[in-house]
């Protein structure tokens, strides 16, 4: 049950928060099973236009969108597009983890399914709870304590549950929100090993604050920036990773990734 | 190595070393006040154990205060004060609350046994001995279980809609009004009850009547108290529930309501004890009653506060007597209700470390 992993396609693509630009007229293409990193200053709208790409930026109040965002030709904003469908089809990863306090891991990883009234059989739930465990690396460390809080693991092990909570679903592409950046180095290491993994079934985009990281996982790389504090964020190129951190065509990208500024 | 630390440290005195007072000196300090407090007392005649606890608490804080500045310095003396204050000011609350609920326990044991708690005051004589409180019991078990089956899941969804959803105008007028409502006291509820339920429409007295108010005093607090559950649910558990597809209403039951249902049980239940108590609204509305009736949708009944109004206000030693027990018997109702609540919060609320 290998899920199809989807391209999207950005084109004219604006944000606000109330009267306010957070991003102006963004266009990109993401390929699909490939990881796509977004990288750029604080404040840059990086975090808000991942958020675009599955309807949770207008959870916020006053949180408002203009432009088009393809999935394999469908506009995500267009006119009955339910947002709740989309966000099944494409799956998110929050910076902190944040497993339901109240459910064991077991049911963390099943609340995808349990929570979208989705019914299903023991054995069928068992499977795909042991599916998406193995599948976030997770599997072998909790196999023998699947009643217990998921809140009650580790920093890294709650991130990776997070991650088999958000793959339980099936959903086509995997939005990660600077994935490791409550993580120590080995959690870390591990949560970049399984994305290299994962992105044989899903088109992942990662925002991240870490240069290494990007270049690690990274199949793209795509730099943001602003002009100024208050200012909407922009892209400011797109292209293959290494490109980007060799020869980048633009010169504010070299000056960011080299360090001169931001 | 480490002795010889020891013995160097001990020989000069560290840079952050002082000179400190035992551990014992303030319990000898409190001591010495008491004494000096009751020696004053007795020698000038003072009638008031009021008086001499204020004078030996007087002198605990000087003494106290004086002492520490002398040896450890101006800081730590201040210090020694607040911790003395906060102190002082504890058993001052703590003391009319042990002497409540001492002198009820004292009083109200006399006649409480298995009689007075399954009989009710059919064909008992006021001026004397007998009878119980069974006809008050089922009033106030059946009216609390009625105001709360309806300012519950008002409260609740109130609360709901007013985290999760309620914005602009709509939401800040309900903030008002639940806030107008919290301050509403009880008699002018039972009037409204009154002047509503059975002046203009009608309807007789009974204990569904004294819900019906109770209820109007109960959803504020249930709301607010709600209110303040939900809003310690991070957003991130929502935002979570969400990005997996869940829809907005799914969210909040299975997600928001479970994470804050050991606060919000805690909130329901300090309202529940809060309309326990009232007498104003069963006085109004409900009309007490010497006989048991289980109906609470018809004819009059009793309650426990009425009953001890009641009681009370018959005046006779039989009559006290009865009063004080039912007094006793809603307290341990409110007590029991109050432990109840604790254990299903403590059962309920989500385990941080569960290893």
């Amino acid at each position: 049950m290998i899920s199809v992993a989807k391209r999207i396609d950005v084109s004219g693509l604006s944000a606000y928060y109330g009267a306010h630009l957070a991003i102006e007229d963004i266009s990109m293409t993401v390929e699909p099973r490939s990881v796509t990193a977004f990288i750029g200053p604080s404040g840059c709208g990086k975090s808000t236009f991942l958020r675009t790409l599955n309807r949770m930026h207008e959870v916020v109040p006053g949180g408002r969108v203009e432009g088009k965002v393809l999935l394999d030709d469908e506009n995500l904003y267009g006119a009955g597009v339910d947002p709740v469908t989309v966000r099944r089809t494409v799956g998110m990863v929050f910076q902190r983890p944040n497993p339901f306090p109240t459910m064991s891991i077991y049911d963390n990883v099943a609340a995808g399914l349990r929570l979208n009234g989705v019914a299903k059989r023991k054995a069928e739930l068992d499977a795909l709870v042991e599916k998406s465990l193995k599948g976030a690396n997770l599997w072998n460390e909790v196999k023998d304590r699947l009643g217990k809080p998921g809140a009650g693991l580790s920093g890294g092990q709650q991130q990776r549950l997070c991650i088999a909570r958000a793959i339980a679903v099936e959903p086509q592409v995997l939005l990660m929100d600077e994935p490791c950046s409550a993580l120590d180095p080995i959690s870390t290491l591990a949560v970049e090993d399984l994305i290299g993994e994962l992105k044989e079934r899903f088109t992942i985009v990662i925002v991240t604050h870490n240069m290494q990281q990007a270049a690690r996982v990274s199949d793209r790389t795509a730099f943001f920036n602003l002009a100024a504090v208050g200012k909407p964020g922009k892209l400011v190129e797109i292209d293959e990773t290494q490109r980007i951190f060799s020869n980048p065509s633009v010169q504010a990208t070299e000056d960011y990734i080299s360090g001169r500024f931001g | 190595m480490s002795q010889s630390v020891t013995s160097q440290s001990a020989a000069k005195p560290s840079q952050f070393g002082r000179r400190r007072l035992p551990r014992w000196t303030p319990a000898v300090i409190a001591l010495v006040a008491v004494l000096v407090g009751t020696g004053v007392g007795v020698g000038a005649g003072l009638s008031s154990h009021i008086q001499w606890g204020l004078i030996a608490l007087l002198l605990f804080v000087v003494v106290n205060y004086a002492v520490t500045a002398a040896v450890e310095g101006p800081r730590q003396a201040k210090d020694r004060v607040v911790t003395s204050l906060v102190w002082a000011c504890f058993i001052i609350a703590v003391v009319p609350l042990y002497s409540l609920v001492e002198s009820t326990i004292a009083k109200g044991v006399k006649v409480l046994d298995g009689n007075f708690l399954t009989h009710s005051m059919d064909g008992v004589i006021t001026t004397g001995p007998g009878g119980g409180v069974y006809h008050a019991l089922v009033g106030t078990v059946e009216q609390v279980a009625l105001a709360s089956l309806m300012a519950v899941p008002i409260g609740l969804l109130t609360a709901v809609y007013l985290v999760e959803y309620g914005r602009g105008r709509l939401a800040k007028a309900v903030t008002f009004f639940v806030d107008v409502m919290t301050g509403v006291p009880s008699i002018v509820a039972g009037l409204f009850v009154l002047s509503f339920w059975i002046l203009i429409l009608g309807f007789g007295y009974s204990g569904f009547a004294g819900s019906l108010a109770l209820a109007i005093l109960m959803i504020p607090v249930v709301v607010r108290s709600t209110e303040e559950m939900l809003k310690l649910v991070p957003n991130e558990l929502r935002e979570a529930s969400l990005a997996l597809g869940v829809p907005k209403w799914r969210t909040i039951i299975k997600v928001v309501l479970p994470t804050s249902i050991g606060g919000i049980t805690t909130g329901v239940m300090l309202a529940v004890a809060r309309i326990t108590g009232e007498t104003a609204p069963v006085l109004l509305l409900v009309f007490g009653n010497q006989l048991i009736n289980f109906n609470p949708f018809s004819g009059a009944q009793s309650s426990l506060p009425y009953y001890v109004y009641e009681q009370y206000a018959a005046g006779n030693p039989a009559s006290y007597d009865r009063a004080w027990a039912a007094a006793l018997v809603l307290i341990a109702f409110v007590m029991i209700l109050n432990l109840v609540a604790r254990g299903i919060a403590r059962w309920k609320a989500p385990t941080s470390s569960g290893r």
